[in-house]
């Protein structure tokens, strides 16, 4: 076991076991080592290969080279050059030759190079490696957006937030609908509570952002559980009934109830979020004053972006965190079978309860940075229609998994976006084609297509929480010679 | 055989679990008619009877799902008859349900963790182990989804999963349903295991009279809903109305 290919990835205990099997997955079937070539077939290998580029590369070259044809009066003069062709074919038998011999052949045989490539990539999963490549992505793209593409940044930097949003709000629906299987097509009332929530206690009593957000995600969880309470009883399709009912209850409360809410003229004068009291705007006691920078209106935005990377960040990493946790193991298993879950004595309506609360919770926070950014909430912004996209975003996504949610938010939001934006098929439907009126239809239609190339969401596979590794006992003797790790 | 004469000894010990007079319906249609059950401490107690006799619906009582209308349920002393569901599961009874149950998407190691969630994780490692002893198979499959093992590994998976709350008591529905003879034998041979060494009391509803009367102390015979016989399983082995009803069309 102390082999030392091994010890790498045994720094991490628990995950070495899973991919020590992922990579005995990987090399099913083949010789755990490959036999260091002689010299005499690395001879026959390289010559048998650069005989194989030379032939390949003379049928391709043949009429280009070989026959060359020169515009002469009344047609074309065709000349033969096999010098030329003949060069190009020894400079390919050459190249490869010395490639073989010395660079592939060196190490390991040219064949067997990809079962290493996929070996290697099972130790990195590719879920890892894109979801650490989009994080990346994530963190640094304000300034990635105002150095490649300075005169867009604001525009696309605005739509980044939209869809961190977007990808913010999947992941609390992903909690209840993906982990826990309790359908809810009125998360938006979440949504709007939070907004609320946070308007209403901004422009009233006079309080930030930041003592507000966690209050208005108080407050959306509360509603979760109010509304949990008694309709956590129904399943399936009843469940997806009420919760749509209550999303259109909350929405029709707000539109009506004109005292307290503004009904359809909305809130304005929501306060914009600072930063340690510093306000994104020119003069005294602003970011840029207190920075000796020159101000810009692209600042605010950049901060608001990163406001909402966070709370995304947040989302995915109290998601992550709770899977591990037994109150997360049961979401997923209240999801597998209900019956089973309650035969194992765990109380069912509780677990569900969590599950709604923290959704909502996450709903409620990603309302509140929906009206700080606009500075302006009516009841319009809560429609129907935002629950299905969340919804769908999180079907598309694949159910349960976060790196879908992040894809489906891209391509969704992204998206709609980008048809809104297509006016080269002018030039195939004709000057009269405007695609902003098509772009839902041409969405619809990607949709279709995507659910039948992948009716389980774009990341299908689950992956599991707990993996075991048994103690090894390892004998002194073993450790003596630095064995045994 | 010994076991027979252990019980004999044992008629006298501890009641852990009682079912007395109970009614249970399915809206207007009654499924018991007053069954009266004894389970003591140690034993292995079987329920047979045919199909759609009630024994499943005597489960789920006891399980309180559905919950009795009249007659009464005391486990260790405690009545239990009006409790939920889950306060019942959490006190020291561990139930393998029909038809398994298991979580299919998630791995045999998760579907054990879901077994011990009540628990204290400090006696995690220690009851996986057990049950990894118990069957060898669970830990060959440990990173295998539940949905994609065989038969009998599911049903080892489920009592698996139902041995990691540590219970007093475990219940069986039909751990034999659908699988091949063979596997069948290993599943009894590990509940006799189990309450030999570990002293697990046992009650477990079977349509495999033959295997299920030969494991049992005792054993209970259910027609329509309510009790018509008892005794020992070598008692009712014997019995020639046993043996028609339950035992000559099935042993060929």
């Amino acid at each position: 076991m102390a082999n030392s290919t091994t010890s790498a990835s045994a720094n991490r205990p628990e995950g070495a076991e899973r991919l020590s099997e992922e990579r005995r997955e990987a090399m099913r079937g083949e010789p755990p080592f490959v036999e260091a070539p002689t010299d005499d077939t690395r001879l026959v290998r390289a010559l048998k290969e650069a005989g194989v580029t030379a032939g390949l590369v003379a049928v391709l070259t043949l009429f280009f080279f070989f026959f060359r044809t020169d515009i002469a009066v009344g047609g074309l003069n065709l000349t033969v050059d096999p010098k030329s062709w003949i060069i190009a074919v020894g400079i390919a038998f050459a190249g490869r030759f010395l490639l073989t011999y010395f660079v592939f052949a060196g190490e390991r045989p040219t064949i067997g190079g990809w079962k290493k490539v996929a070996a290697a990539s099972a130790r990195w999963p590719i879920g890892k490696v894109l979801g650490i490549t989009l994080l990346l992505i994530a963190l640094t793209l304000p300034f990635l957006l105002m150095t490649l593409l300075p005169g867009q940044d604001r525009y696309l930097l605005d739509l980044s937030i939209l869809i961190l949003t977007y990808v913010m709000l999947g992941w609390g629906l992903n909690i209840v609908v993906g982990l826990a299987g309790l359908l809810d097509l009125g998360y938006v009332a979440f949504y709007a509570v939070g907004a609320y929530s946070f308007a209403l206690l901004a422009t009233n009593f006079d309080l930030g952002f930041w003592i507000c957000l966690p209050m208005a995600g108080l407050f959306a969880a509360l509603w979760g559980v109010m509304l949990g309470f008694p309709v956590l009883r129904l399943r399936g399709d009843y469940l997806a009934i009420v919760t749509l009912a209550f999303g259109e209850i909350i929405r029709v409360v707000l539109l009506n109830w004109y005292d307290f809410t503004g009904g359809p003229n909305g809130i304005l004068g929501i306060p914009k979020p600072t930063l340690f009291g510093l306000e994104f705007s020119r003069g005294e006691g602003s970011f840029s004053d207190f920075f000796g920078l020159e101000y810009s209106s692209i600042q605010r935005f950049v901060f608001l972006y990163y406001i909402i990377l966070a709370l995304a960040l947040l989302t995915n990493f109290v998601t992550m965190r709770m899977r591990k946790l037994p109150v997360g193991r049961a979401w997923e298993a209240l999801r597998e079978d209900e019956i089973a879950c309650r035969s194992l004595g765990i109380n069912t309506v509780n677990v569900k309860l969590t599950a709604f609360a923290t959704g909502a919770m996450f709903g409620g926070f990603a309302g509140s940075f929906f009206a700080t950014r606009q500075g302006f909430i009516s009841p319009e912004s809560f429609t129907f229609i935002e629950s299905a996209i969340i919804l769908a975003i999180v079907v598309l996504g694949g159910l349960g998994s976060q790196l879908g949610v992040v894809i489906a938010s891209v391509v969704m939001i992204g998206g709609i976006e980008l048809l809104r934006n297509l006016t080269g098929l002018q030039a195939i439907f004709g000057a009269g084609f405007d695609p902003t009126q098509y772009r839902m239809l041409i969405f619809g239609l990607a949709m279709v297509l995507i659910m039948v190339w992948k009716p389980r969401g774009l990341v299908s596979t689950r992956t599991p929480s707990a993996i075991y590794k048994e103690k090894k006992t390892i004998g002194a003797d073993l450790v003596a010679q630095g064995e045994g790790h | 055989m010994s076991v027979a004469q252990q019980t004999d000894n044992r008629q006298a010990a501890e009641t852990l679990l009682s079912v007395r007079g109970v009614e249970t319906f399915y809206g207007k249609i009654q499924a018991l008619r007053g069954v009266d059950i004894e389970v003591h401490r140690g034993e292995i107690v079987t329920l047979i009877g045919a199909n759609g006799a009630g024994k499943s619906t005597l489960m789920m009582t006891i399980c309180g799902n559905p919950q009795a209308r009249s007659g009464q349920i005391v486990y260790n002393g405690q009545d239990i008859t009006n409790l939920p569901t889950h306060d019942i599961m959490s006190m020291s009874i561990a139930q393998s349900p029909e038809g398994r149950r298991i979580f299919p998407r998630m791995t045999v190691i998760e579907n054990l963790q879901m077994g011990a969630i009540l628990e204290d994780e400090a006696n995690f490692e220690d009851d996986l182990r057990k049950v990894f002893t118990l069957f060898p198979r669970l830990k060959e499959r440990r990173g295998q989804r539940g949905g994609t093992l065989s038969g009998g590994e599911q049903q080892m998976l489920a009592i698996g999963r139902a041995l990691m709350s540590r219970p007093k008591l475990l219940l069986l529905d039909e751990p034999s349903l659908g699988l091949a003879p063979l596997v069948v034998k290993q599943i009894f041979e590990a509940i006799r295991e189990l309450n030999t060494n570990e002293g697990l009391t046992v009650f477990l509803v079977e349509q495999n009279a033959f295997h299920a009367l030969r494991l049992a102390h005792r054993g209970y015979v259910m027609v329509n809903g309510s009790i018509t016989m008892s005794g020992t399983g070598r008692e009712l082995l014997a019995r020639e109305e046993v043996r028609s009803a339950y035992l000559e069309g099935g042993a060929h």
